[in-house]
């Protein structure tokens, strides 16, 4: 008797999701590679374009201080924990961002037909290690933060801080798939995701109290991005919220990650399912 | 001349089409102004002034510099001719009866009247609706701060056009513009108000270009010192890079043709 093939079991594609984005990146970083002196100034122009804001940010602790009660190497804390989450997530997830341009010229379709997850593909659609620029200038500003930051290091805090980074990574990662999302429904919306995507880094860059409690409830409630550098600068340096809001909730970003991928991942199956192609 | 108004018009009509495109920028451009005034109003909380600049001059600035980003593009998107010389389709360009810088010059300006329309203008406004603003004070003024804002665009697509036509002799221009973007943003007073930036700094990167599409405006539009001595010292140090900057392009556009190689096939 012949054998049916049928198609693999759901669990089996997301896994296989997992297995083929690995490769797609390696493909893409050997074509990079092929054009060495453009990805090194690539870089380079990254890692200063990070430099110029951290310049900016001691510039602005030249005329001020403390910001709503948090100096220099607090703040340095603060913007080190946004940076890392938001350039890890910009490196391994940013490509989605470009959904909207890949449906108007059709080669969304191209991923469709592919029998490969298209959230990997699209994920690793023109991965540029270039991308690490962002990250290393960011991960030394936390990397001086942690160390020159007035922090009572006990063994959770020291556990904990690479499990804090991952939440945060989590939780940019699921912002951006998510502003994707929204460019099912609105093809040329990729600024409006933007606002989100960028917009968030820059907001959490610095104390969210700065911004008054209606922004931060938004922030934490909302769009959670107060779980990315917020809460968990709050529980390293052990202070207590200026706004009131509960204790708990800077223990709470690992969960909040999860649910925020979950939500990601809802949007992105719902968004796929009513995909309908430009026709061109 | 009649030709030059006809792509003006059409550079115009090509971004009124993209209306979704538009209102996602809007709102991009108004979440930065926001978060951007909040912190320096976080840093007026703690002291009164910073170098000459109070509270309103800072969030005033800092919604110009929004308002302004569209139009003159100091963070981009650059000149789509870089584009077309890597792609080849510069040489359907430089067929045509006209000359290549007028030519894009037209069409950028359709593009930049477009956006100081319906991206600058309500930017602006969103900033007036949650702050309070510093207007200009009188017609003589707001006139200076109408040709500040032209001249600007000036810069900003001489400045870009030069990014592009690297291209000649790069064939990729990606390197140019990501150096063009931490320019544009860091030395235009886009990121910071160069008033925030160490004294010596902030008044040598006044002097530059770059300045001449956010800072230089601000200065003028805001009745502020500068660098040369009031709005007419800051109107002039646009004009004189306006006139450099586009003598520069013409110049360079000659050199740059010189060197297309069109592949036959």
């Amino acid at each position: 008797m012949a054998e049916i093939h049928t198609a693999p079991s759901r669990s089996l594609r997301g896994f296989s999701a997992l297995l083929v984005y690995p490769r797609l990146v390696w493909v893409w970083t050997r074509a990079m590679a092929q054009y060495p002196a453009s990805l090194l100034t690539l870089s380079l122009a990254q890692a200063l374009i990070s430099l110029s804001e951290l310049a900016a940010l001691f510039f602005v602790f030249s005329h001020a201080g403390r910001l709503a009660g948090f100096g220099l190497h607090e703040t340095l804390l603060i913007y080190g924990l946004s940076g890392v989450a938001f350039s890890l997530a910009d490196l391994f997830m940013g490509a989605v961002e470009r959904l909207g341009e890949h449906i108007r010229l059709g080669s969304f379709d191209t991923m469709l037909v592919r029998p490969v997850s298209p959230l990997a593909q699209l994920a690793a659609d023109g991965f540029s290690p270039r991308r690490l620029g962002k990250l290393v200038p960011n991960l030394a500003a936390l990397v001086w933060a942690l160390g020159e930051a007035d922090i009572d290091w006990t063994a959770e805090r020291v556990l904990l801080v690479p499990v804090l980074l991952c939440s945060g990574f989590v939780i940019c990662a699921s912002v951006w798939t998510i502003g994707a999302c929204i460019q099912f429904v609105v093809a040329d919306a990729r600024e409006l995701a933007n606002s989100v995507t960028y917009g968030g880094q820059a907001m959490t860059q610095y104390p969210l109290a700065i911004y008054g409690a209606d922004i931060v409830r938004t922030a934490t409630y909302i769009v959670p991005l107060a779980f990315v550098s917020w809460q968990p600068a709050l529980y390293l340096l052990d202070r207590p919220d200026p706004l009131g809001l509960p204790e708990g909730l800077r223990h709470a970003s690992p969960c909040v990650a999860v649910a925020l991928a979950l939500v990601a991942a809802l949007l992105w199956r719902s968004g796929l399912r009513h995909y309908r192609s430009t026709g061109s | 001349m009649r030709l030059h108004l006809a792509v003006f018009a059409c550079g115009l009509r090509r971004y009124s089409t993209y209306r979704a495109a538009t209102f996602a920028g809007l709102v991009t451009n108004s979440v930065f102004g926001l978060i951007n005034a909040t912190i320096l109003l976080a840093v007026f909380a703690a002291r009164p002034e910073v170098n000459g600049y109070d509270a309103t001059d800072a969030v005033t600035q800092v919604f110009l510099a929004q308002a302004l980003l569209a139009p003159v593009a100091a963070f981009g998107p650059p000149l789509g001719l870089g584009e077309r010389v890597r792609s080849g389709e510069v040489a359907v360009d430089l067929l045509r009866p006209a000359h290549l810088a007028p030519w894009w010059l037209a069409h950028d300006l359709g593009r930049s009247a477009f956006s100081l329309l319906f991206r600058s203008l309500p930017t602006f406004a969103v900033g007036a609706l949650v702050f309070t603003l510093r207007l200009p004070q009188g017609p003589a003024h707001w006139g200076m701060a109408a040709v500040s804002v032209a001249l600007a665009m000036l810069v900003g697509f001489a400045l870009r056009y030069l990014y592009a036509l690297a291209g000649f002799w790069l064939l990729d221009t990606r390197g140019v513009n990501t150096a063009a973007a931490l320019l544009g943003s860091f030395c235009s007073g886009l990121l910071l108000p160069l008033a925030f930036f160490p004294d010596l700094l902030g008044s040598s990167l006044r002097l530059l270009p770059w300045a001449s599409m956010v800072q230089v405006p601000a200065d003028v539009f805001l009745g502020k010192e500068g660098v040369l001595g009031g709005p007419l010292g800051g109107l002039a140090l646009q004009a004189a890079w306006a006139a450099a900057l586009l003598w520069l392009c013409a110049a360079l556009t000659a050199r740059a043709t010189r060197r297309v190689v069109v592949q036959g096939g």
